[in-house]
Parts: structure tokens; C-alpha cells; sequence
């Protein structure tokens, strides 16, 4: 079993549930072939350094996997055959970037929860200030809010 | 008067206004050797940018430093972040 990195940039055409559903395929056809996931990255909509097939921008998704090598090549046909991605990269992590791979994912959970802290504490801010602050047409119309 | 004139060339030592810097030029380094970074991730570009220059080109190690090792790694990384469009192959002016 071999630690596996790869990312595939999606056309910027399809909708949010389309690239969804793509990215759901592509990891059907990894735990399929006895792979196993280990990390899932949606960089989201990103500008391309160049155009590649007339597009500008591209959804990127990154995927940590572990399986056998034979793995890597039914990925790649699956790429290959669907027009939906414009550009994929595969490759084995050796050890060392391993090692980075889980600490890069540490540091971005921790971001994570962090900015969701960090929002649950504007909301709630949000919700406090305009019954304080606020003229009162408005205030009536964010106390239901705050309720709900 | 004319004495006076030729004594400071007379004095047999040349005297600069500022000191020379003749052989002071700071000895380069392998930033990934010192700071102890093992792995060059190509999913970021803005710090793969220090090792290019303004087309976009890879810089040799003897202006950047960097050992032989992570030079080869440098270069893969980027290779690697220019296949994915998160770095340009050609361009003018990136920073």
C-alpha cells in the first residue's frame, strides 16, 4: 500500500451540486478499487496562472488516498475519459511528504475551527448589536431573526 | 603653502572615506538546510515565487543557495505547481 496525492481542476461551467457529484464519482472509483481516503480538499473556484482549454478559472479538489498501485492508473482512465476535468496530477507521497500531508492537515483543521469560532462569534455579535444600535424599524425586523 | 598641498600624498597610506568591502559579501545558504524544511510543497505558489524570476523562470542555485538536493526539489515543486496553473510557465512581470 502506497500513499497517494492527487488534484484534479473541474471546468468552471458546471454548477456547485454538478461538481459535487463529480468529485463523489471520482472517489466511488477509488474506494471501489480498495482505495482508502484519507483527506479531502475543495480549494473551491480558483483563477488558472494560464488558460487551459479557453477557461480562466477552475474548481480544484485535492484527495489523499492509500492503496495499491494499480489504483492509480483506474483513476487516471476515469480523468482521462471525462471531459469534465481539464487538468489532474497524480503521484506518490514519499516520506517526507507524508509527514507535511498530516501536518498540513492539522493546520488546516485548526484553521477551520477557528474561523467557525471565529463566524459563530460575528453572528453572534450581529444578532446583539442591531436591537442595541440600531434605529428602531430595523431592530424590529433582525429580532425575528434572532429568535429564529 | 605648497608644502602644505603635497603632504597628505607625501604620507605613503591611502585613506578611504568609507571603509572597504573587499571580501565581506555575506556567504550564501541553503534556506531549507538551515531552517530545516524537508518537504517543498507545490500547492504554494507565492513561496515558489522566491525561487523564480520575473518571467517566471527557475533561478540557479549560485544566486539563490539552495543545495543541490533542494534545488532538484525546487524544481520538481514547480514543475509541478506550472502543470496545474497555480504557477505560469511563460509570463512578464509576476512580482
Amino acid at each position: 500500500m502506497n500513499k497517494y496525492e492527487t488534484v484534479f481542476i473541474l471546468t468552471p461551467v458546471l454548477s456547485d451540486d454538478q461538481m459535487k457529484e463529480t468529485v463523489e464519482k471520482f472517489k466511488d472509483v477509488l474506494t471501489s478499487n480498495g482505495g482508502n481516503i484519507e483527506n479531502e480538499e475543495n480549494w473551491g473556484l480558483r483563477k488558472l496562472a494560464y488558460p487551459i482549454e479557453n477557461k480562466n478559472t477552475g474548481f480544484y479538489t485535492l484527495i489523499e488516498f492509500e492503496g495499491e498501485p494499480t489504483i492509480v492508473d483506474k483513476l487516471e482512465t476515469a480523468f482521462r475519459r471525462d471531459e469534465k476535468v481539464i487538468r489532474f496530477l497524480t503521484f506518490r507521497l514519499d516520506k517526507y511528504a507524508a509527514e507535511y500531508a498530516i501536518k498540513r492537515r492539522a493546520v488546516r483543521k485548526a484553521k477551520q475551527e477557528e474561523r467557525a469560532a471565529q463566524e459563530a462569534a460575528e453572528k453572534e455579535a450581529a444578532a446583539a448589536e442591531p436591537a442595541v444600535v440600531e434605529e428602531a424599524p430595523k431592530a424590529e425586523d433582525a429580532a425575528p431573526a434572532a429568535e429564529a | 603653502m605648497a608644502q602644505e598641498q603635497q603632504r597628505p600624498y607625501n604620507q605613503g597610506e591611502i585613506r578611504y572615506l568609507t571603509p572597504l568591502s573587499v571580501d565581506t559579501r555575506k556567504k550564501k545558504y541553503c534556506r531549507f538546510k538551515r531552517s530545516g524544511i524537508k518537504y517543498i510543497d507545490y500547492k504554494d505558489p507565492e513561496f515558489l515565487k522566491k525561487f523564480l524570476n520575473e518571467q517566471g523562470k527557475i533561478l540557479p542555485r549560485r544566486i539563490t543557495g539552495t543545495s543541490l538536493k533542494f534545488q532538484r526539489r525546487v524544481a520538481k515543486a514547480v514543475k509541478r505547481a506550472r502543470h496545474l496553473a497555480l504557477l505560469p510557465y511563460v509570463t512578464d512581470l509576476m512580482k
